[in-house]
């Protein structure tokens, strides 16, 4: 979706260290930007604080963004950071409502750039249907950042059905993806300098509560934990839950989805898809007997119509995630050291 | 995802297993030499499928493994020390030096770019005439050609703040110092696919002649590796030595002449230093000396002092296939990807990496907690 919000005329067209000095430039900034794109009641107060009205148990979270480039294919760091913070909290079962924006602008940045990705906060938010209620604004010398960092905090009150929980994971349960892997990492990698290459991957940075909320109307107990896997991709969510529960978990190969052009960079690259990050993508771990009705709702869903069943909590082989490779060999998904490089040959 | 999914078909490796299963009536003890295989054969779980008597061992054919220490120190110490913009592929970042490795250099603010291609190096160079630019040059036959190619184009727009550290190694020595070696169970050898694609398979016939051993030129798809060990099964059964193409979809038994004519053109065959194996005679390639302008060990004072490798590490063992990585004492404890001991933890395709990663299923590892 893309908003009507023609850039403010301005008399400067750079961030300069004074936007940040909480004096007069910064106000001028603010007013003709920030609070004009992203106003609502709360926000316009223009207090250092929201006063909210947060009743029943509250999920909060908060989650940081330094995304290099800022723009990327299929969206920017202000979508990222607005559906980051939202898929959090939908992950805990709960309902987005709050957010807090803050942002750390390099000095030298265009305001033409900070207004997209303003923009793209905007946009974001209303496609959630959260508002920020909060923020603040700094800039660091040229050098000291990289464009903007962006840190969002959440609140949301939970889903009356939601009941998340690592503990409830048992034997038997069914691991749903609600998409494709590796979609995220992959657009970003084609865009990043010296490694770029030709492709029409979009990254698939998108809000997950409306998907997982109607997940949680219709299912609610069933679901007993979910996650998105970002950083680490999802390989290392799975081998932190099989951690965390002590159980193992079964994957399969050949049911994971991933889109050919995807499964095609990735070769290239010499990447496991399963280590990619991934934004749009959440992964539920649903009771056994529910899991064909979720799967049949699931890919109902806009954004989830790939939606596949990968595996399945086992007693087998304790706290290890065991994948059958597609010729039917197994090994054990481990968790990475660090950031995936590419390899030589 | 075609000319892939046909060589991961499950049908097609169950009928090579079976097929492997069938011949074999003894074991076998058969090396793959490339990193690359190692990584398919642990990654698809094919060595739990095969059959008992069927040994596979992991040669050296793993370039950021058995690049020498000592080049990293110096790649690290040009970073750090000479202000050079030291491009790389993205595997060496992480493989530790004496002190420190590529990327924590980085971390402490040296300009370190994680590169695909050389010739984007040289692009860089042009971009920043003041600076010095270094490509760190590893890698077998497979990389040379583009490195080759990279300092040409350099050498060809005049370009005086470009160069390279090679640490190329080849394939061709590497089998024969595993065959030299008296304490050797070799009986067999896949060699690697892409390799060939670039070599050709020529260099090949006196090493099956003279160790009398069969060598199968093989891919790195599944069924590929499958294949490939049912061709070395079937000749090592009938008693026979000869050399197979099993990759013939890519190679050519005279590879590719374009890169083979750039490699005569910009190298000479030199002694190389292997991580955890020593100084193998004329087994890598140093630039010709009207290029030597290009070469960043002559062109930068370095002299960095030849640091220790840990005595407790069985690298070279495990690289020549005399021993397992899980073999080692030390393997999974005091050695692991993040606290590498020796070169084949330090990259996914090094053999105790590759098991360490992906082989907790193996009843050897199940002792080892990841």
């Amino acid at each position: 979706m893309q908003l009507q919000c023609p850039m403010p005329k301005l008399d400067f067209e750079v961030i300069t260290l004074g936007h940040g000095s909480g004096g007069l430039l910064t106000n001028r900034l603010l007013d003709s930007g920030v609070f004009k794109v992203l106003q609502n009641d709360i926000l316009d107060k223009r207090h250092d604080g929201a006063t909210l009205d947060l009743q029943g148990p509250t999920a909060f979270t908060t989650d940081s963004f330094v995304i290099s480039p800022v723009f990327f294919p299929g969206g920017n760091i202000g979508e990222l950071a607005v559906n980051g913070t939202v898929n959090d909290l939908a992950m805990c079962g709960a309902v987005p409502e709050y957010l807090s924006l803050s942002f750390i602008l390099e000095e030298g940045l265009s305001v033409k750039e900070f207004w997209e990705v303003l923009v793209g906060v905007k946009v974001a938010c209303e496609l959630a249907g959260v508002r920020v209620v909060t923020g603040d604004t700094k800039v660091v010398e040229k050098g000291k950042g990289d464009k903007i960092f962006i840190n969002t905090t959440g609140l949301g009150h939970l889903h009356p059905k939601a009941q998340i929980d690592i503990e409830r994971v048992k034997p038997g349960d069914q691991i749903i993806v609600s998409g494709n892997l590796a979609t995220h990492g992959m657009a970003i990698m084609s865009v990043r300098k010296g490694l770029e290459f030709e492709t029409t991957i979009e990254s698939d940075t998108c809000a997950l509560n409306h998907a997982v909320l109607a997940l949680l109307d219709r299912f609610g107990p069933a679901v007993h934990l979910l996650r998105d896997p970002t950083r680490g991709g999802v390989a290392t969510v799975l081998t932190e839950i099989a951690r965390d529960t002590g159980l193992g978990i079964d994957l399969q190969q050949r049911w994971l989805p991933i889109d050919r052009q995807v499964a095609g960079a990735c070769e290239i690259l010499g990447l496991d898809p399963l280590y990619v990050a991934n934004e749009g993508l959440f992964i539920a771990v649903v009771a056994e007997e529910e899991a064909e009705a979720v799967l049949a709702h699931l890919r109902e869903q806009p954004q989830c119509g790939n939606a596949a069943i990968i595996g399945r909590v086992t007693e087998d082989h304790p706290r290890k995630t065991v994948l059958t490779s597609s010729i039917g060999g197994k090994r054990v998904v481990n968790m990475l050291a660090g950031e995936q490089l590419p390899r030589i040959c | 995802m075609k000319f892939l999914s046909e060589y991961r078909d499950p049908e097609v490796a169950r009928q090579y297993l079976d097929e492997i299963q069938k011949t074999v009536t003894q074991p076998w003890t058969i090396m793959e030499v490339c990193g690359g295989q190692t990584h398919s054969l642990v990654k698809n779980g094919i060595l739990e499928m095969l059959p008992d008597e069927v040994r596979m061992v992991h040669g050296p054919g793993c370039p950021v493994c058995v690049t020498p220490l000592n080049l990293i120190d110096k790649a690290v110490y040009l970073a750090e020390e000479k202000d050079v913009i030291l491009c790389s592929f993205g595997d060496m970042l992480r493989v530790p030096g004496s002190e420190k490795s590529l990327l924590e250099a980085k971390a402490g603010g040296a300009d370190i770019r994680i590169l695909y291609s050389p010739l984007e190096a040289v692009n860089i160079a042009k971009e920043n005439p003041g600076r010095q630019v270094v490509f760190f040059a590893v890698g077998f036959e497979t990389t040379a050609p583009a490195n080759a190619l990279s300092v040409l184009h350099a050498d060809r727009f005049s370009l005086d703040n470009y160069s390279i550290l090679t640490s190329h190694v080849l394939v061709p020595p590497a089998i024969r110092a595993v065959m030299e070696d008296e304490a050797t169970q070799i009986q067999g050898f896949l060699a690697a696919g892409h390799v060939c694609t670039i070599m050709g398979i020529e260099e090949y016939y006196p090493l099956v002649e003279q160790y009398q051993v069969p060598i199968v030129v093989t891919g790195f798809e599944p069924v590929d590796l499958l294949q490939g060990i049912l061709m070395t099964v079937r000749q090592l059964e009938s008693g026979q030595h000869k050399l197979e193409n099993q990759y013939a979809r890519m190679v050519k038994p005279e590879g590719n002449p374009n890169a083979v004519k750039t490699l005569k053109e910009t190298f000479d065959i030199t002694d190389r230093m292997w991580r955890g194996i020593g100084v193998i005679p004329e087994s890598g390639y140093e630039l010709k000396p009207k290029y030597a302008k290009y070469d960043a060990r002559l062109k930068f004072e370095v002299d960095i002092p030849e640091a220790e490798e840990s005595d407790s590490c069985i690298a070279g063992e495990v690289m020549k296939g005399i021993k397992k990585p899980f073999e080692c004492p030390n393997f999974g404890k005091q050695c692991t990807p993040e606290t590498p001991l020796g070169a084949p933890m330090v990259s996914s395709e090094g053999a105790c990496a590759a098991y360490y990663h992906f082989s907790g299923m193996l009843d050897e590892l199940n002792s080892v907690e990841p």
